[in-house]
């Protein structure tokens, strides 16, 4: 058996480290890596990670790249981006670090973007210590502390006050493990100002055959009346990892939709966090998790009301297939006083295959008593009698199939508000059921 | 609200009925626990070396283990030294063959308990095994049983008058090292109920236990075994209640069940045992494991619970459905007041093919008290057609009690279709407001919605308990209105 190696991360840190100058970022990165080395990578026994066996990631030598050295060609950013992304704002992502040479966005008075440390130490210092890694007070695990330990040259990007960005903000991460294992740890922090409305996508694509593990943390802070979108697609290959936890504070009223569809990869896990700071917001969350293959992905969400009159509604698919496993853990959380709350969450998986598995975990913790609050969760197979109803009018058994699961997968896809990206992730899943037209 | 809050008021305010203790001579042994109190428990109860050898197994292991912390439960660390580990009303015989050699006091006891052990006085044949502190007291209706081959009697008398069986099947559900609960009741269970029902004997009439701490400072560790052999049905009804007291007692009792081909048992508890007082000072522990192996096909085993009592309760009745065809069912009412705190569900293991499961759960919670449901579905890869529909509704009276959930459902065959659905939230306004217009005041409004809404479970209790059971659901709930 493989083990499990710590102590060269530590090393490399170290190096990492020093190279820098004292700054307020390195301290963060420091006592990330203390929690780090306090707390260990999460084992089975961790109740977060029961079903998701992150450690076994570290039984190799992973590289870890230092400050925005690597270079890749542009027929690769091509390749890794999605159709349409030249009508959108491309931030390429090159093992984790921002790369402006290969990105194409408009510059506008729509939002500001920068680096971190650029944003601290000019005019957003104010707003770097109020928001950032405020994360790391929910999520308290080792995989999180790792990403702010590694997370030099982290993005900042603030949307400005009442305004539209009109072409979404595309997040295209790229990994290249040609030659090594790579590590890789993405950190942003987007700040939505009042009135603002945005769209941020993110995509994932590893070049190259060796394994990489990309640990990413996107902190997003919603404020007034502000609307945003956030999707993830995931259509990597079988040798690209990822942890990414997407945590949006809602601190002002406002509406987010989050929707992350996981086709392809290694083993994935996405912690979607919603923080539900002020009266009356709005959340919805969608996802859908269709895979084959040795694919391995974990969706947790967490929904935590701690003002009254919120609303909320997540709702999650799977279809597992071949040797696939899909985890859903949904945790609604109602603080004491918040009253007044609807919250519902939902989960239904579809088993295509015998060796395939399904863990799921809806949990309601509530506090208050004026709500009103539900979940459901299904594990099933495709119903025997629409499938009956189909043949019976001479459809054969495949393409039945087919568009039964069509159907199943579209309640998630229909949420997708770009309509590029919608058409893409729908003619993903035809290329997956073999659907043509 | 001012009405409802006073209501509310005087039902937390209420006291515990059967909080009285019973004056009586007890044989007890010092505090604390080491190998010698094992060994010291085994000697009292005279029992076989094979016995000796496996409590004090399971006494090594328990050594290795920690205290669980994963339940939605706050509680102080537990000192297991500080508690007494073998408590027995002092009686001239270890077993009194008829009840004129029972102590007065006792008998009174259970009488103001409403346990009538005068068979003659029962109107519903109920044969009862009463269990006060440490062992067994009286077992009724034995030699009307022992016609029908049915072995209904304590355990300590099983292991004297028939250990094989007692070898054959103790701890093959519960292992020793299940838990670490499992462990420390493997070591030191002092008593507890023994039933045998032979290959295709319909037991005729319901089988029942009484559980009563008495003594001070001291916990119970009571064992159950129930084996039901190939085309046996038996009902099995469980009842327990201590008096009043301002420190902790510890209840860690083992239920474990076995069901061959075409057996049934149904498993029905009514768990009153001291909740504390409404600030949670005093109160039962009760960390109990209960399982049943539906071993053959076409078995079923089915559990029901009333659960009111306890300042906490960690409690997950199970099944292992390993039989083809077999059934699992768990019904169950907890509710919490006060400063309770519940932790309780149930488990399901779909290893046999074609196996089906029902799980029906509601919580109610008022007052400050944590009531949360925990439930696991597991789906083996070789159960085909396995069938699961799991239901947990939370009702919240009150606004500073919580009421969770935390359903898992694990799928690794294709075949299986697993549900689940819950839901939580306060009486509905409309619901109040359409028995209130029909001239119900609100106190019986709220005692009819919630007698509705755990109707489903109310209806699974054998006749004799309903009646208990549902009186004790609306005194709980005399106030409750929120």
């Amino acid at each position: 058996m493989n083990t499990i190696k710590t102590e060269y991360l530590e090393e490399r840190f170290n190096e990492l480290l020093s190279a820098q100058p004292e700054s307020k970022l390195k301290s963060w990165q420091k006592e990330g890596f203390q929690t780090f080395t306090k707390v260990g990578l999460p084992t089975l026994k961790n109740e977060e990670w029961k079903y998701t066996g992150i450690s076994r990631l570290f039984t190799r030598d992973f590289s870890i790249p230092s400050k925005g050295t690597e270079s890749i060609s542009r027929e690769i950013v091509e390749k890794a981006a999605m159709p349409g992304a030249s009508a959108m704002n491309h931030l390429v992502f090159l093992n984790g670090k921002l790369n402006l040479e290969l990105s194409a966005f408009k510059k506008s008075d729509d939002f500001e973007i920068c680096t971190l440390e650029e944003a601290y130490n000019g005019k957003y210092r104010d707003d770097v210590e109020a928001y950032f890694n405020k994360s790391s007070l929910v999520t308290k695990d080792g995989i999180h502390a790792l990403n702010t330990s590694f997370m030099n040259d982290s993005v900042f990007i603030k949307v400005n006050k009442g305004h539209e960005v009109s072409m979404p903000v595309y997040f295209n991460h790229i990994f290249d493990a040609t030659h090594n294992h790579l590590l890789a740890s993405p950190r942003s922090l987007v700040i939505v100002e009042e009135a603002a409305k945005v769209e941020i996508i993110e995509s994932y694509y590893t070049h190259g055959s060796m394994d990489s593990f990309s640990n990413e943390v996107v902190e997003i802070i919603a404020k007034e009346n502000c609307q945003i979108e956030a999707y993830k697609i995931q259509n990597d290959t079988p040798n690209g990892n990822h942890v990414g936890t997407t945590h949006i504070r809602q601190i002002g009223k406002c509406l987010v939709n989050t929707v992350t569809i996981s086709l392809n990869g290694g083993m994935i896990r996405n912690n979607t966090d919603i923080i539900m700071e002020k009266d009356a917001n709005e959340a919805h969350m969608y996802g859908l998790y269709f895979l084959k293959g040795h694919t391995h992905v974990d969706n947790h969400t967490l929904v935590d009301n701690t003002k009254p009159l919120c609303f909320s509604n997540e709702l999650y698919k799977g279809i597992i297939d071949d040797y696939a496993t899909g985890v859903f853990s949904g945790k609604i959380i109602v603080r004491p006083d918040a009253q007044k709350i609807n919250a519902y969450q939902s989960n239904k998986n579809i088993l295509l295959s015998p060796t395939g598995t399904i863990n799921t975990k809806p949990q309601l913790e509530i506090y208050a008593d004026d709500v009103k609050c539900s979940h459901g969760c299904t594990v099933g197979r495709l119903d025997e009698e629409a499938l009956y109803y189909l043949r019976a009018r001479g459809i054969n058994k495949d393409l039945a199939k087919s568009m039964l699961l069509k159907a199943f997968a579209d309640d998630i896809v229909m949420h997708i508000k770009i309509e590029a990206v919608k058409e893409y992730v729908e003619s993903l899943i035809a290329e997956r059921l073999q659907l043509h037209d | 609200m001012s009405d409802e809050m006073q209501l509310l008021e005087e039902r937390v305010n209420r006291e515990y009925e059967f909080g009285f203790t019973t004056d009586i001579e007890t044989d007890t042994i010092p505090k604390g626990l080491n190998e010698d109190v094992v060994r010291l428990i085994s000697k009292k109860k005279n029992e076989p070396e094979w016995l000796l050898e496996w409590r004090l197994k399971a006494f090594r292991h328990w050594q290795t283990l920690k205290m669980p912390k994963w339940a939605h439960l706050k509680y102080p660390e537990i000192d297991f030294q500080d508690i007494i580990y073998y408590a027995a009303p002092k009686t001239n015989k270890v077993k009194p063959d008829s009840l004129d050699e029972v102590d007065p006091e006792l008998l009174k006891t259970f009488e103001k308990l409403g346990i009538s052990l005068k068979e003659q006085k029962r109107l519903t044949g109920v044969a009862v095994d009463v269990v006060m502190d440490s062992v067994s007291v009286a077992t009724t209706f034995q030699s009307q049983l022992a016609e029908k081959g049915i072995i209904f009697c304590s355990m300590s008398e099983a292991i004297q008058k028939h250990p094989d069986l007692v070898r054959k099947y103790l701890g093959t559900v519960v292992p020793m090292t299940d838990n670490f609960f499992a462990a420390l009741n493997s070591a030191v269970f002092s008593d507890g109920s023994f039933c045998y029902i032979p290959k295709g004997v319909r037991c005729p009439m319901e089988l029942s236990t009484y559980f009563r701490i008495n003594q001070e400072n001291s916990g119970q560790f009571e064992r159950t075994l129930i084996v039901a052999e190939d085309g046996a049905y038996v009902s099995y009804l469980e009842g327990c209640t201590a008096p009043r007291r301002d420190e902790n007692q510890l209840h860690a009792a083992i239920v474990e069940i076995l069901a061959g081909d075409e057996a049934e048992v149904k498993y029905s508890t009514v768990q009153n045992w001291y909740p504390g007082d409404e600030n949670g000072v005093g109160g039962v522990y009760n960390f109990v494991t209960k399982r049943g192996l539906c071993r053959g096909h076409h078995s079923k085993i089915s559990w029901t619970q009333v659960e009111t009592g306890s300042a906490i309760t960690w409690k997950y009745p199970s099944v292992i459905l390993k039989g083809d065809y077999s059934i699992g069912e768990f019904y169950s009412v907890a509710l919490t007041t006060g400063a309770q705190q519940a932790d309780t569900g149930t488990k399901m293991q779909h290893i046999g093919k074609n196996t089906r499961s029902r799980i029906v759960s509601k919580g109610i919670s008022a007052g400050k008290s944590q009531n949360s449901y925990r439930g696991l579905v597991h789906v083996a890869k070789g159960a085909e057609n396995t069938r699961n529909f799991s239901q947990c509704d939370s009702l919240l009276l009150g606004d500073k009690c919580g009421a969770h959930t935390f359903p898992y459902i694990e799928s690794r065959n294709n075949t299986a279709i697993v549900e689940h659905e819950a839901t939580t939230s306060k009486i509905g306004e409309d619901q109040l407001f359409y028995c209130e217009q029909r001239g119900l005041d609100a106190e019986k409004a709220v005692a009819l919605i919630v007698t509705g809404f755990a109707k489903e479970v109310m209806n699974n209790l054998p006749m004799e308990f309903a009646v208990e059971a549902q009186k004790l659901l609306a005194v709980s709930l005399e106030g409750s209105v929120g």
